[in-house]
């Protein structure tokens, strides 16, 4: 049908017919596209007998209108339905060809890690915030003073003897001992917190050391000339030996689970009198439930109150100290202490996340 | 080493005690258990009768005995119609006779140093099995010969009781554990059985009966003290104690006469002191040494016949020396306390030995003394502990003394020799002893019985803490209104406060009796973590989230270190701490920054094969000052003044806490994805933007001209971290030197930065939101030509400066230096954002900020590029 041809019904809608044919056919947008042009675009059998229509008379107008109506909604309708599906098929045969394996190793950053041992050093300390307790620390190159004689260990007593200290080079006359001093040594327990913290803050004190501490061990599967502890140190009126094991048994808990629990040792320590060793009773022990010494503890000694201007006869206090590297090798099943000290990234990069 | 056998002497052990619950029992009264030491030997080994022996003279001269030994049914050989025969067994040992009782280790058995018998051939004949000496069962030193069984200490019933295949190992003790504890310092009296058994009845309320007693029954009363009256005449004269406490307060001397030369010990004590590690060597030092194990008293045994009194204690000269009895020569202490005699008249010229600590070669017992004079004496804690220190000589005698041996048992301790070496080596003992003694009365303590609960929380009545300090030895006296008077006894010079009574009611009590509660600690003052204590967390995680991770080193630091840093040791050393007694001698120093140690990390996984290594630590360094005040030494249990405390902080070091980091080979690597970048000194500065981050502290860069970088910085990749105007750290790239020096690639990255400066610097103040502004943004791309040396920090200050207010975002996306910018010259471009809190901003303003912009950045000799 070309321009100014006749208006014809029959012509037309079997034009249309061919076309929703055609539509039914296409499987593709390019195709539809194509079939749009030549069944409804401006040379299309329907467009030109839309425009034919002005040419009828009146009755055939309306007839003929009321019919392109019809041919161009069914048109229209058939498209429509075929688009959207081709349009979906397209998208998904798309998105089919973006398929990835997604167990694909992805590794864009880096992942860090903590040290296992400053972690655990936080958790402690967390316990004892959470206890209203504040967190104190000292210095690691200390006096001997705050190391050993505010801790009633006189200069020949004999527990002077039993830790091995690392002394630091000065230049004061001879002390007692015959040795040439400073007066100065590496700290050889967080204890040496407990006076500062004392003179420091008065009382009542509620207050735990974490810290770094040193003795003259040659490094081996269960020692290390540098490591770490937790010092606690509660002085006020009325606390007892009941305080103390009350404490312990709550950070045991915190440390090593529910079933946790502490023992007490008749033990001696200068700076605490009546002393006790600290057993813990670990159910994850190796071989078996059992009990495994923790650390020491004791009733403050009055003597160590005194070095503070505390009277000993008004306030009680207890203290504790428990090594960090201990509970760790414990709790974690760690067997060489040369992992938990050499820095080997590959000992921190299991603690990864948590834990 | 605690011995069942022997403990019996002195408690009443109950039947079938095992060593594990003596461990139990000991443990609960505050005795530590070293370990349980298993025997070493396993049978079978029985009494075998010596039916025949048959001396065979042998080419290389020695004779042996080729013997037939009965030993029982069950043991005995088969022969080849069935019947038992004896087993024949090849003995070399000089006192091999037939009709004597042997100790006879047979096939399978083991002896101490997993010595296992088995049939041999040997000599031409098969020795079935072995005549066992003392020393090869582990029972003592002896080799002379091997045991017969008929002349061992028991009695001819005994002897004659014993048939051919009866088990030996229980009957010589050789199946029998023995357990190692350890004491405590204060607890000297438990380096003796009396004291074990004491505790041991402590423990369990076993009886207990002291030895001392008896002893001290039987010893000589001594009715006349006048000068050469008695045994020897003895002077203590003390011209230097130790802190006005005289170096000996009890001298006591008793003789015996006519001791038959060479008398052996017997058996059974020399198997309780093998047992108990000790060796054995005559009998009267045997029997000192038994004494001593036994009550706790070290003794002394001289030869009277050498001796010429008076015997003098006194104080060392400058200049003396002793050659001690290991044969070892020391140059004597005016503050050693001698036992010295008087040859010829002169008093004290003679050295015998170091008081309390050992003896010197004259004047010991000898294979020919017939005249001994025993020496039982008590000793200043002090004095020994120095002595001891001072000669490196820890001998069992020292350990005692300076842990506090009992001053009231001398006599007693005299006695106990006196007894055995009157049985033993058939002495007559003298009852004139000499004893010179000035010990003290002990001070009692007033004691409230309120104070086991006050301390232990105990709520015990008077009744029961009474009986509990009377059992351990104290005498009590008042009681009214709960107040005691307390005199502790004599073995227990470490109860000297109301807080060591409290220990001792509270231990024997039980610890495990004393209830359990938990204290509320008041919330006054700040609560939780400090600000510093949290920064210090948020520095540790921030870079384990940045993809590093977290060591520990030692902080011990020396020439080699300083070397591969190259730092100037001369420099370095005196503002260093230095250890006396480092463990390595070549790392005698403390580090002043953290990278000497972390790259002693770093190196040790990079060695272990681990290439893409980035590691940080936070931990101290330690600065001393040459100048600093020295530290004074103070009195424990007395406050020190202000001033006493000021001069205690003054002297020691700063021990600032710092933080660095390392990194090295790559820090991306995505595999498969192909993504691969080595670090280099932008990683360094973005883990320090990072730290500057998580503060909330605005740290920037200062690049120092090349000269000015220290030596272990690469010199032109090195800046310092300024947080404002305080210079905080550094950070860059190694200089290749020490990379090559450490073995590590070039480019490895590094920073340290001084947290407790930076934390210093922190206001902790919450921050201060400004309104988010919702007018349109403005983006422009600003590209600069300059000068090379113009940082790029500059010319972003600059930028800011000209924009104000309405810049909101700058952002450098290109950095480009060539032939298009010219000689010196570098191009910098920058997407810049502006956007003005309370308008739309028009063309005019933008026009505006860009010409101020321009303006100030041609400060610089940046030229703002079309």
């Amino acid at each position: 049908m070309a321009e100014g041809t006749q208006f014809d019904a029959e012509a037309v809608a079997e034009s249309v017919a061919e076309g929703i044919a055609a539509i039914e056919q296409a499987s593709s947008m390019e195709e539809l596209k194509a079939i749009k042009t030549r069944y409804a675009g401006a040379q299309s059998a329907m467009t030109l007998a839309s425009k034919a229509i002005g040419s009828l008379d009146k009755d055939s107008k309306k007839e003929a209108g009321k019919l392109m109506g019809k041919l161009r909604a069914d048109f229209g309708r058939a498209y429509g339905t075929k688009e959207a599906e081709v349009k979906a098929a397209e998208e998904a045969a798309e998105l089919a060809a973006e398929t990835v394996d997604m167990t694909l190793p992805v590794a864009r950053k880096p992942l860090g890690a903590r040290h296992p041992l400053p972690k655990l050093m936080e958790d402690v300390q967390d316990f004892f915030v959470g206890m209203g307790w504040q967190i104190s620390d000292g210095p690691e190159v200390e006096t001997e003073w705050f190391d050993f004689d505010a801790l009633n260990f006189g200069p020949d007593h004999p527990a002077r003897q039993m830790q091995d200290t690392f002394y630091v080079k000065g230049n004061q006359a001879k002390d007692a001992a015959g040795f040439v001093g400073s007066n100065m040594v590496l700290r050889t327990q967080t204890s040496s917190d407990q006076v500062r913290g004392l003179i420091a803050h008065g009382v009542p004190l509620y207050i735990a050391c974490p810290g770094r501490v040193f003795r003259t061990d040659e490094l081996d599967a269960t020692h290390t000339p540098v490591f770490h502890q937790v010092e606690a140190l509660a002085v006020d009126k009325g606390l007892t030996m009941a305080d103390l094991k009350g404490v312990l048994d709550k950070l045991a808990v915190a440390m090593f689970g529910p079933e946790a629990k502490s023992r007490l040792r008749p033990s001696y320590f200068p700076f605490t009198e009546p002393s006790a060793e600290l057993d813990l009773w670990f159910p994850d022990k190796k071989g078996g439930p059992g009990w495994i010494e923790w650390g020491g503890c004791g009733m403050v000694n009055p003597n160590v109150l005194r070095s503070a201007g505390i009277e000993p006869d008004v306030y009680t206090g207890f203290a504790f100290g428990v090594g960090v590297e201990r509970t760790l090798l414990l709790r974690h099943d760690i067997n060489d202490m040369h992992d938990l000290v050499e820095g080997d990234v590959r000992f921190s990069e299991q603690f990864v996340m948590g834990e | 080493m605690v011995d069942i056998d022997w403990l019996r002497d002195h408690v009443d052990v109950p039947e079938g005690l095992t060593y594990e619950q003596l461990a139990k029992d000991l443990v609960r009264v505050g005795l530590e258990e070293e370990e349980i030491h298993q025997s070493q030997v396993t049978g079978p080994i029985v009494v075998g009768y010596v039916v025949d022996a048959t001396p065979e003279p042998q080419k290389n001269g020695k004779v042996i005995n080729w013997c037939h030994v009965d030993v029982g049914d069950e043991y005995n050989d088969v022969d080849g119609d069935g019947n038992k025969v004896p087993r024949g067994i090849v003995c070399g040992a000089p006192n091999m006779r037939a009709g004597e009782k042997v100790v006879v280790t047979l096939p399978g058995a083991v002896l101490p140093g997993d010595f296992r018998i088995e049939p041999r051939k040997t000599y031409g004949h098969v020795s079935d099995g072995m005549c066992a000496s003392e020393r090869e069962l582990g029972l003592g030193d002896s080799h002379d010969g091997i045991i017969l069984l008929g002349d061992y200490g028991f009695t001819p019933e005994q002897v004659e009781a014993l048939k051919p295949g009866d088990d030996v190992m229980h009957l010589l003790h050789l199946d029998q554990p023995i357990l190692e504890i350890n004491v405590t310092p204060d607890r000297g009296y438990a380096f003796s059985y009396r004291g074990i058994a004491r505790e041991f009845h402590n423990s369990t309320g076993a009886e207990f009966t002291d030895p001392v007693t008896d002893l001290e029954s039987r010893a000589p009363h001594i009715e006349d003290q006048e000068a050469g009256k008695g045994d020897i005449e003895v002077i203590v004269q003390d011209d230097n104690p130790i802190r006005g406490v005289a170096g000996c307060d009890r001298y006591y001397a008793r003789a015996l006469h006519g001791y038959r030369p060479g008398s052996p010990t017997p058996n059974w004590m020399r198997r309780r002191l093998t047992r108990a590690g000790m060796r054995s060597l005559s009998l009267p030092v045997d029997v000192t040494n038994y004494v001593m194990m036994d009550i706790g008293q070290p003794m002394h045994a001289y030869d009277l016949d050498k001796i010429e009194g008076p015997i003098v204690v006194r104080r060392a000269r400058q200049g003396e020396t002793l050659v001690t009895l290991d044969g070892k020569e020391h140059d004597l202490d005016p503050e050693d306390l001698l036992i010295t005699d008087s040859p010829n008249g002169e008093q004290g010229s003679r050295i015998l030995g170091i008081a309390g600590v050992m003896g010197g070669q004259y004047g010991e017992v000898t294979d020919e003394t017939t005249n001994i004079l025993l020496e039982a004496a008590h000793f200043d804690q002090v004095s020994i502990a120095r002595s001891s220190r001072r000669h490196k000589i820890p001998s069992e005698a020292a350990r005692r003394f300076e842990r506090g041996v009992d001053d009231q048992i001398q006599p007693a301790a005299a006695q106990q020799a006196v007894d055995l070496l009157v049985e033993y080596g058939n002495a007559t003992a003298s009852d004139t002893p000499r004893d010179v003694d000035d010990t003290q009365r002990r001070k009692h303590i007033v004691f409230k019985a309120s104070e086991v609960e006050r301390v232990a929380g105990l709520e015990l009545d008077l009744n029961e803490i009474s009986a509990i300090l009377t059992d351990i030895g104290c005498a009590l006296g008042g009681g009214g209104n709960g107040e005691l008077t307390v005199v502790p006894p004599s073995w227990r010079p470490d109860l000297t406060e109301p807080c060591d009574l409290v220990e001792e009611v509270a231990r024997i009590y039980g610890y495990d009796r004393i209830p359990t509660r938990v204290p509320n600690a008041p919330v006054t003052g700040h609560v939780g973590l400090t600000a510093d204590q949290l920064h210090q967390r948020q520095v540790a995680d921030e870079l384990a989230q940045y993809g590093m991770v977290e060591t520990l080193s030692y902080p011990f630091v020396g020439p080699a270190d300083y070397k591969a840093f190259s730092i100037d040791a001369q420099q370095v050393e005196p503002v260093s701490v230095e250890i006396v007694n480092p463990l390595a001698a070549d790392r005698p120093f403390l580090r002043r920054e953290i990278l000497l140690t972390l790259a002693q990390t770093l190196l040790r996984n990079v060695h272990r094969g681990l290439e893409n290594v980035s590691v940080y630590e936070l931990g101290h360094v330690y600065l001393a000052d040459p100048d600093a005040p020295a530290i004074p030494a103070l009195p424990g249990g007395v406050l020190p003044s202000d001033e006493q405390l000021a001069a205690l902080d003054a002297g020691l070091p700063e021990q600032p806490l710092h933080v660095a980091g390392m990194f090295t080979g790559l820090v991306e690597d995505n595999g498969w994805l192909g993504d691969k970048r080595p670090a280099d000194w932008t990683d360094a500065v973005e883990a320090v933007r990072r730290i500057g981050a998580c503060l909330g502290a605005d740290l920037t860069l200062e690049q120092p001209d090349a000269q000015a970088v220290p030596a272990q910085w690469h010199p032109g990749r090195m800046a310092h971290v300024m947080a404002g105007e305080v210079p905080v750290g550094m950070v860059g790239e190694l200089h290749p030197h020490v990379d090559d020096a450490l073995g590590l690639p070039h480019h490895t990255a590094a920073f340290e930065l001084d947290l407790t400066t930076l934390f210093s610097t922190l206001s902790n103040k919450p921050v201060r939101a400004k309104p988010i502004s919702t007018f349109p943004l403005v983006r422009q791309d600003l590209a600069f030509t300059l000068p090379q040396d113009v940082t790029a920090a500059q010319l972003k200050a600059a930028i800011e400066e000209g924009a104000g207010d309405v810049l909101e975002s700058i952002e450098l996306f290109d950095v480009y230096t060539g032939d298009q910018v010219g000689e010196g010259m570098k191009s910098l471009a920058y997407a810049v954002t502006f956007r003005a809190p309370d308008r739309t901003l028009t063309a005019q303003d933008n026009e505006a900020t860009r010409a101020r912009i321009v303006e100030r950045t041609a400060l610089l000799g940046a030229q703002l590029r079309a």
